[in-house]
């Protein structure tokens, strides 16, 4: 992975940057001693490490202002970071950049049922907003799988899916209103406790933009009353054409599942061996899962039911009891861990159109046969968002290299049949150099005239999102 | 001008030498009147790629809604958002186009529980002031790739590019529908009815409020569910215990009816004919009532609460400012004379680092200017 030389003027003023940065934070906020840096030198995205020059932990969104005009007026590059838990690279700091962090941000300002929102200072998690409305029986609907650990800022950044968005949507479908530090320095609003903003929708601009344009402090997030219950089925077919065929049944059937998830073979084995959650040996694997009172469930079920049976299942396993309920979702919470269990692996996250599915996992196949690395597949089938899992060994010379260009071939498949290269875990620095399978040079060029009218001087999360051919001429401007 | 292809729209707006009013039907004559050369996408139509078991639909910008509301009827599916019709309320004719939906952001009462149209907007096709063919999104329902252009495209009525495609995440059309009525209410308790029905876990897809002017004398208020048959029971049930208190509850459930009282609410029926200038208004749902006290004793002659009180439509007499001075969400003035357009802010006026940054965008994206130069400030 190319990542642009480090500036040497700018590390050539870090003391001069520390003492200006100490001058306006407390001591414990700012770190840069070799030995504490190094525990900010990557996200979850692990093979790839640099340290960055400090790291500043700032307490409220004028310590942040406070932050980027120093580094602003310094030309200082710097890198935002939530909880470190992107896999994607999205918080990987160059040798000249600061890191931000956000995770003393953890405050819940307002809560308010009868509008149905919350507004939290952004270092919190995303399951502690879940947690700080649970007692009036309300959630938090986006529900990343790393939800214990990432933090809004992050989710926001990266607009964060989870299993249930088929029904609740993204990240940006559940955000109402952004506090937001510009690098120069300047604090805007965007957005409220009110639906729709007036003017351009800046704020469905901001989400997603993985901290290039701002650093967001502070988020008004859409709250929802919990359903009276969910229960989920399980479903077993000997290929994942028919499997396929079931999803867009229940789909044109008039059903909404909160959630359809797929497991292929080589997944359900390494689940079983692992989690023991009793899953039937076969070549697709579906877990759809529906809300409301008893009732309306069976009512939902009965319709899924019907359509899966006509499709010949070797298994279908309905659920009658939370305990049953949580068997079946055993093994697919489980799958990073299992298939981390066999080897190192890396998770990919292209969407495909639904109907291409079949295709596109008879191609991987086969691809995993050309580069003799094993694959499973995890899938949000509702959505077409897939994650396969490619497995190799860390250890051994030229396996990372290999397991990328794996990957790579995999993400061209999925834009190739009408998809793209990331559902929810975002660009980074991982599929930087792959925008242009996707995306003509001109659709680059106008989502950098963005970042130019946001950071003119291109030092928010440098080396991110753009190919480093594609944004040279504005980083060096 | 009206290209028959995105080619064409592309060499119009590269070969224009002066501003262009974009336009789809023309039926949304929102926002500062525009002088130019009339730019008309209706014969940018027909749908590109429409799969029933994926939920996605890709049309031409100037596809007519109804078209788009046809072609997915067919399949039991609907564009869950319930765009209004501006026609009446404006007093327009023609076919409002998909890509007028889209460039206004129109969303109707389901807004609430479904989301506004850019929440279902999953890629656009556009040509931008200089007369690129540019795309953002695509047609699958999660995707981050780079930036989100397509969200900043709902809503910028033309004047950051010219809509040639859309693609949408579209759902089943339920089977079954219920409206709870409650009959004299006062605004305020209205309000709260509202917001009882939609903190409850049923689910209700529209909560709106008709003053007793707009309703023959007694004030209504609107609980709309929609599913299946046996869960809608249910939940009309429960929702009828829930809001007890407020009064005698009546119960339609008949689908034409309700889909004939819906439409109303969407389309402002109750303001139709009736001389005035109307106002649109976005707050906090429970300060609903308090705005429209306020607007009342600024003169607005009868009021519409949807979106649980989230959303307000005032008429009001001709020319007045009704922008209340400190106002938490914003104000739209939807319908005036072209003397009043251009006096009065039509969009709420922006913060100046907010407003630096849309002209900024602006100056990028079009940068001659000649694209609905002035609509949106």
């Amino acid at each position: 992975m190319d990542m642009p030389a480090p500036d040497i003027d700018v590390i050539g003023k870090k003391s001069q940057l520390i003492s200006r940065l100490l001058e306006t934070l407390p001591n414990d906020a700012v770190i840069h001693e070799e030995v504490e840096t190094r525990a900010y030198e990557c996200d979850a995205l692990t093979a790839y490490r640099c340290a960055p020059l400090a790291v500043v932990l700032p307490s409220s969104t004028q310590e942040v202002s406070d932050i980027l005009r120093i580094c602003h007026e310094m030309g200082v590059p710097v890198v935002p970071r939530g909880a470190g838990t992107s896999l994607a690279g999205g918080a990987l700091p160059t040798a000249d950049s600061v890191i931000l962090g956000v995770a003393r941000m953890t405050e819940v300002l307002e809560t308010d049922y009868d509008d149905r929102f919350i507004r939290v200072q952004t270092g919190r998690t995303n399951l502690s907003v879940t947690g700080a409305v649970e007692e009036e029986d309300f959630f938090y609907a986006p529900d990343p799988s790393s939800q214990l650990a990432c933090a809004i800022a992050g989710n926001i950044a990266m607009n964060s899916g989870g299993a249930h968005c088929l029904k609740y949507g993204v990240t940006t479908n559940n955000l109402l209103g952004v506090t937001m530090v510009m690098m120069n320095g300047e604090v805007i609003e965007i957005g409220g406790a009110h639906l729709d903003a007036g003017g351009y929708d800046l704020l469905g601009l901001i989400c997603g933009s993985e901290g290039q344009l701002g650093v967001v402090t502070e988020a008004t997030l859409r709250i929802l009353r919990k359903p009276e219950g969910a229960r989920p089925v399980l479903m077993g077919y000997d290929s994942s054409e028919v499997a396929g065929e079931v999803v867009s049944d229940i789909i044109r059937a008039g059903v909404l599942p909160v959630a359809i998830e797929f497991m292929d073979r080589p997944c359900i084995r390494a689940t079983e061996a692992f989690a023991h959650a009793g899953y039937p040996d076969c070549e697709a694997l579906l877990i759809v899962e529906v809300e409301g009172s008893d009732a309306e469930i069976d009512e939902q079920l009965g319709v899924i039911l019907a359509i899966a049976r006509r499709h010949n299942p070797v298994e279908l396993r309905e659920s009658r009891s939370p305990e049953e309920s949580a068997r079946i979702w055993l093994g697919r919470k489980s799958a990073f861990g299992a298939m981390g269990q066999i080897n190192d692996y890396m998770c990919l996250d292209g969407t495909i159109p639904v109907s291409q599915l079949p295709h596109v996992l008879r191609r991987i196949g086969e691809m995993s046969k050309d580069y003799g690395l094993d694959v499973g597949n995890v899938f949000h089938a509702g959505d077409g968002n897939m994650h396969p899992l490619i497995l190799f060994d860390a250890n051994k010379p030229g396996d990372l290299e290999l397991c990328e260009a794996f990957g790579a071939d995999i993400l061209r498949l999925c834009v190739e049949v009408g998809g793209c290269l990331t559902g929810e875990h975002g660009v980074g620095i991982e599929k930087r150099d792959l925008m242009f399978d996707q995306f003509a040079p001109d659709d680059l060029d106008i989502q950098m005239a963005v970042k130019d009218v946001f950071d003119p001087k291109w030092l928010l999360n440098p080396a991110k999102v753009f190919p480093l051919t594609a944004s040279a001429g504005r980083r060096a401007a | 001008m009206e290209p028959v292809s995105e080619s064409e729209l592309s060499e119009m707006i590269a070969g224009a030498d002066g501003p262009l009013r974009v336009v789809g039907g023309g039926t949304r004559p929102v926002g500062r009147p525009v002088e130019g050369a009339t730019l008309a996408l209706t014969r940018l139509s027909g749908v590109v790629d429409y799969e029933p078991g994926a939920l996605t639909l890709v049309v031409k910008a100037g596809t007519p809604v109804a078209e788009v509301e046809r072609v997915l009827a067919a399949e039991g599916q609907r564009l869950p958002f319930e765009p209004m019709d501006h026609r009446g309320l404006l007093g327009t004719k023609g076919a409002p186009t998909i890509g007028g939906v889209v460039a206004a952001n129109v969303s109707g009462p389901r807004r609430i529980q479904a989301g506004a149209c850019r929440d279902h907007l999953l890629g656009v096709r556009f040509v931008d002031g200089t007369g690129r063919i540019l795309k953002n999104g695509g047609r699958v329902m999660k995707n981050v790739t780079g930036y989100d252009l397509v969200k900043l495209m709902a809503g910028s009525r033309g004047t950051l590019g010219v809509l040639s495609e859309v693609s949408f995440k579209v759902l089943p059309e339920p089977p079954a529908a219920a409206v709870l009525h409650l009959g004299g209410l006062d605004e305020t308790r209205a309000g709260e009815a509202m917001c009882a029905a939609i903190r409850s876990p049923f689910e209700v897809t529209g909560a709106a409020h008709l003053s007793e002017e707009t309703s023959s004398g007694t004030s209504k208020t609107l609980i709309r569910i929609e599913g299946f048959d046996a869960s809608v029971s249910y939940r009309a049930g429960r929702l009828a215990d829930l809001l007890a208190d407020f009064g005698e509850v009546t119960i339609e459930r008949d689908k034409a009816e309700i889909a004939r009282d819906w439409r109303a609410l969407r389309d402002v029926a109750a303001f139709h004919g009736r001389a005035g200038d109307v106002w649109r208004y976005s707050v906090r749902p429970t300060q609903g009532a308090t705005l429209g006290a306020l607007l009342r004793a600024m003169g607005a002659r009868a009021l519409q609460y949807d979106w649980g009180g989230g959303l307000v439509w005032a008429l009001v007499p001709e020319g007045a400012d009704m922008r209340p001075d400190r106002l938490d969400g914003h104000a739209t003035l939807i319908r005036a004379d072209e003397e009043t357009r251009t006096r009065l802010p039509v969009f709420q006026p922006e913060v100046p680092p907010i407003q630096k940054i849309s002209q900024a965008l602006r100056d990028r994206f079009d940068p001659r200017g000649i694209l609905n130069p002035g609509l949106m400030g």
